[in-house]
């Protein structure tokens, strides 16, 4: 097999690797080790809001997603044109 | 019932037409809100399994604006399995081509580390390498060695700043200014029971992708270097065993094929 | 083929959000009832924490995805599932509910009504006994919580559900929170509805809050939300059940705005002490 990594500077560097990874971890919650971190599962059988009034509509989907802008985190970013707040931070361009 | 009646009540529950005809109640021949409250609880189960997949996205766009993609998403690509868990892998893409959304140019990415952190907390249970055993390796063998990905793993590259704004709008990193504007690629994976999201140093999502595709490894190496001259091997080698994204390594090519686990 | 065999005490539906609490002491909870479906994935989590769960207490698996109420054919892959998931955790009891969700191949997550018919009864007859065959055990079959009815229902509920478990040999869960929204939703006493319902056959029961609105006319219209204590009127129907039929298996569930565990804990304890206070009554 023909490399141009030398095999040597591969080992050294899985030597390096091996010391780095010593560092031992922080002391993780052994409940959380053995049995992970709650994620909500996804199928219930309970009923919805109790609201008859939040039924999709394709008239009203279309009014919607032309008003509706989002409305969560205000991202705060340093652009490379400069430190601004942006709404809902657009990538620059 | 007919297959024809149970057709219509189905039909009609994504549509803002009157309810299909048959249905009745004790003091109405039509029983319009009555009927709504299937299409209620259709549209916002589904919006709610969705949001638990995706609480990152909801955070960042907030819940009307959540519940408005999530409506326009399952009216196009409702789900095709009773399994929710998996529902939802393919939101991204569609967010990706959703015109309200567009301003977000690093939502879908957002978004497809959510999906890779919902598949590493479901997918099977598997050991990770040993560092040690790596150790135990002759040096003149370590190029050509072959890596199993783990089968919680995902490998992400992104041209916004994803980890970091994942990290702030899922309560593992504070709210804070974004520095410049860079790219960022991570590793997912669950070696035991916690959902790793690591941060990927240059060249290591080239390294990872190409392990994982089972090119040996000094070929992955050489790889990442074209891909990026940053590329640190030791780096990359501490995140491999340090992550826990692979479960065994053999030698390619060679008679004595073992596995190391 | 394996019965239903759930102890007769009060238990509760698990949140994944409870797992610690539930294990930082010895709860006193006759069992735990899952959704069959969140743990149908192949590792993590999911199954570190039931399977730790099912070294202390009994299970109950109570799937809202088969679908058995549908004019279609069972997913065969989604039974095969629930067969895995059985053979896996051994439950006490496997459950599922009178009511569709699947049409073509498209799921629609809710439990959507049926009208009561000879066709239809055939048909999740069928269904039941391809569950029961597959699984090897006996299934309960849920009632369910109705909004409308429909015009070609010639079969009252209850006896639908009574001819089910006749022919098919399946046991009945109960829902007395169903009942009561049902009952409220179609104008009908629920004392009547218990009156004419299969009592011997029910080897379960749900108990669950619900939340009200009114339907076009201004009558009330109830949901079942699953985001309430239990209301008093369905403990009122709860007490009158057990008193006709003694201590039974009694879930609570509670699905969305999930309290906290010593809340949920506190309603399972109100169950049970409406059990102990009919065991009492027995013995005296």
């Amino acid at each position: 097999m023909k490399t141009t990594i030398a095999t040597l500077a591969l080992a050294g560097s899985l030597a390096s690797a091996l010391v780095a990874i010593a560092t031992p971890a922080a002391a993780e919650d052994a409940k959380e080790k053995c049995y992970g971190i709650a994620m909500k599962g996804q199928n219930d059988c309970a009923a919805g809001p109790g609201t008859t009034c939040a039924g999709t509509s394709k008239i009203d989907y279309q009014k919607n997603a032309f008003k509706l802008v989002p409305k969560g985190t205000c991202m705060s970013m340093k652009t490379p044109d400069g430190h601004g707040m942006l709404e809902q931070g657009a990538a620059p361009a | 019932m007919s297959a024809a009646t149970q057709n219509a009540f189905a039909v009609g529950l994504f549509d803002m037409t009157p309810p299909p005809a048959g249905l009745t109640a004790w003091n109405a021949a039509v029983p319009e809100r009555r009927y709504g409250v299937y299409r209620n609880n259709v549209s916002s189960s589904l919006t709610g399994a969705l949001a638990s997949r995706f609480p990152a996205t909801e955070t960042i766009v907030g819940p009307e604006f959540f519940g408005a993609m999530a409506q326009a998403f399952i009216r196009l690509h409702p789900p095709h399995s009773p399994l929710l868990l998996a529902y939802g892998d393919d939101f991204p893409d569609f967010i990706a081509d959703f015109e309200p959304a567009a301003e977000l140019a690093y939502l879908p990415d957002v978004m497809r580390l959510e999906v890779a952190r919902g598949k590493a907390y479901h997918a099977a249970d598997v050991t990770s390498i040993d560092p040690q055993a790596l150790a135990a390796v002759a040096p003149a063998r370590l190029g050509s060695l072959v890596f199993a990905p783990h089968p919680s793993l995902s490998i992400l590259s992104s041209f916004h700043p994803m980890v970091t704004i994942w990290a702030m709008n899922s309560g593992h990193q504070p709210l804070a200014i974004i520095e410049g504007w860079h790219g960022e690629d991570a590793l997912i994976a669950r070696p035991a029971m916690i959902v790793e999201v690591v941060p990927l140093a240059p060249g290591g999502a080239t390294f990872f992708r190409q392990l994982a595709a089972g090119t040996v490894l000094a070929g992955a190496a050489e790889a990442a270097i074209r891909a990026d001259a940053r590329f640190d091997v030791t780096t990359n080698l501490a995140t491999l065993l340090r992550s826990g994204a692979f479960t065994t390594f053999s030698q390619e090519n060679t008679d004595e094929d073992r596995d190391h686990a | 083929m394996i019965a239903s065999t759930l102890p007769r005490r009060a238990g509760i539906g698990f949140k994944p959000e409870h797992f610690v609490d539930i294990l930082a002491a010895p709860q006193p909870i006759g069992f735990f009832e899952v959704h069959a479906e969140n743990y149908m994935g192949a590792g993590g989590p999911p199954h570190a924490q039931l399977g730790r769960l099912r070294e202390d207490y009994a299970l109950s698996i109570h799937g809202v995805g088969l679908s058995i109420g549908s004019m279609q054919p069972l997913d065969r892959d989604h039974l095969s599932r629930l067969k895995t998931l059985c053979d896996r955790y051994q439950p006490e009891s496997f459950s599922e509910h009178l009511a569709w969700s699947t049409h073509d191949s498209v799921f629609l997550n809710d439990l959507l009504p049926l009208p009561y018919t000879e066709a239809t009864l055939a048909q999740v007859v069928d269904h039941v006994e391809q569950v029961q065959a597959t699984l090897g055990r006996q299934m309960l079959l849920e009632n369910p919580a109705t909004y409308l009815l429909f015009q070609e229902s010639t079969i009252e509920e209850t006896d639908f559900l009574a001819e089910v478990a006749r022919r098919t040999g399946c046991g009945l869960l109960l829902d007395v929170n169903n009942v009561f929204v049902a009952a409220t939703n179609h104008n009908l006493d629920p004392y009547d509805y218990i009156a004419r319902f299969p009592l011997e056959a029910v080897r379960e029961i749900h108990l669950s809050g619900h939340s009200e609105t009114v339907d076009d006319l201004g009558a009330p219209l109830l949901i079942d939300s699953h985001d309430t204590p239990v209301k008093d009127p369905v403990w009122a129907l709860y007490e009158t059940v057990i008193g006709r039929i003694g201590p039974i298996a009694s879930l609570v569930e509670w699905d969305n705005d999930v309290p906290a565990w010593p809340v949920l804990r506190a309603e399972a304890g109100a169950a049970q002490d409406i059990l102990d206070a009919a065991t009492r009554q027995r013995a005296a």
